[in-house]
């Protein structure tokens, strides 16, 4: 029997990890200003998905301002409010720390070409 | 101090649970209990008060002796035997079961088990020696140096730290918060780290030591 499940079940959120590695997301965070909340949006591209149950997480990298930024959020985390996915990218391994060394034209990801299901197969 | 009541479990292994601030907090899951009183030791008849406690069911080979003794408590047979140091054991009956709900969200508790055994260590990793330098010449590096004087006193000083086996020694750690209590799956889940390995014998009872609250209510009486 999987105790450690059983433990983590409450803290997962079913509507989380649509998504994969290559892809370019919109992570909105809960931020908490003394006494305000307020959401913030963080946008890059997902570099790595890590662990499993409700420890898993993810990095998202951005170019902010021509610097390299990345952030990793627990992907069940209550101070996220929704990832939302922008665009799908067609990448050959899981962890796309590459990424790090390319800039500009070179960091490009190419499009996922989906099948759109068709009515009635 | 006051021993206090506890149960009888085996760590599940950890994991994290998301505080009310949504930052995370790691927990040790426990399976523990239930525990059902197998004797009763009282100070007149035995010198001491302790409740021994019972957990896991033991089907095959089943010592003799194992089988009376529970024969006598008239319940089935334990892998595992523990008896508990308690001030007073009235209101304890044998037969009695303790269960997770001996223990309440917020409470502090302390988790008794054997730590991971090591091995054969140095002294830099089991006593936490500095060592000396990797590189530039040095030419120490984690042997133990010098251990005693020369010919006054002739030999080493009884309990000199060196190296040995290091590990698998029984460890309590102190006040431990509860977090939750899953009753139906008579788990406990404990916020931090507690001694041993995945699958290990532990013991968690009722912290012994007094909260800041509870010594300050203690001056006053």
């Amino acid at each position: 029997m999987d105790l450690i499940g059983v433990v983590e079940a409450s803290q997962m959120k079913k509507d989380r990890g649509a998504f994969a590695p290559g892809d370019t997301v919109k992570v909105q965070v809960k931020v908490v200003e003394g006494e305000k909340e307020r959401v913030q949006s963080f946008e890059g591209v997902v570099i790595r998905r890590r662990g499993e149950g409700a420890r898993a997480s993810f990095t998202v990298r951005r170019i902010s301002y021509g610097v390299g930024v990345e952030r990793t959020f627990p992907l069940h985390s209550p101070m996220i409010e929704r990832v939302q996915v922008l665009r799908r990218g067609e990448v050959r391994r899981s962890k796309l720390y590459y990424l790090r060394a390319l800039t500009g034209k070179a960091a490009r990801l190419k499009e996922k070409r989906t099948v759109i299901p068709t009515s009635g197969e | 101090m006051a021993l206090k009541e506890g149960l009888i479990g085996r760590k599940v292994g950890m994991t994290q649970l998301f505080g009310e601030d949504g930052k995370q907090i790691p927990v040790t899951v426990i399976q523990a209990g239930p525990c059902p009183v197998v004797e009763v030791r009282e100070k007149g008849r035995h010198g001491y008060n302790a409740l021994q406690i019972g957990f896991e069911p033991q089907t095959k080979n089943v010592s003799k002796p194992r089988a009376g003794h529970f024969k006598k408590a008239g319940l089935p047979a334990m892998r595992v035997l523990r008896e508990l140091r308690l001030e007073k054991v009235d209101g304890y009956q044998v037969g009695q079961t303790l269960t997770v709900d001996l223990f309440a969200p917020g409470e502090l508790v302390d988790v008794s088990g054997v730590s991971k055994g090591k091995g054969f260590q140095g002294g830099v990793k089991r006593y936490g020696w500095s060592g000396g330098g990797a590189s530039h010449g040095s030419m120490f590096h984690r042997a133990p140096g010098s251990i005693g004087a020369s010919s006054d006193p002739s030999r080493v000083w009884p309990g000199h730290h060196l190296p040995g086996r290091m590990g698998a020694d029984r460890r309590t750690v102190l006040n431990l918060a509860v977090v939750r209590v899953l009753a139906e799956q008579n788990l406990l889940v404990i916020r931090g780290a507690v001694p041993g390995s995945i699958g290990g014998l532990v013991v968690v009872r009722k912290s012994v030591k007094l909260t800041k609250a509870q010594q300050r209510a203690r001056k006053g009486e």
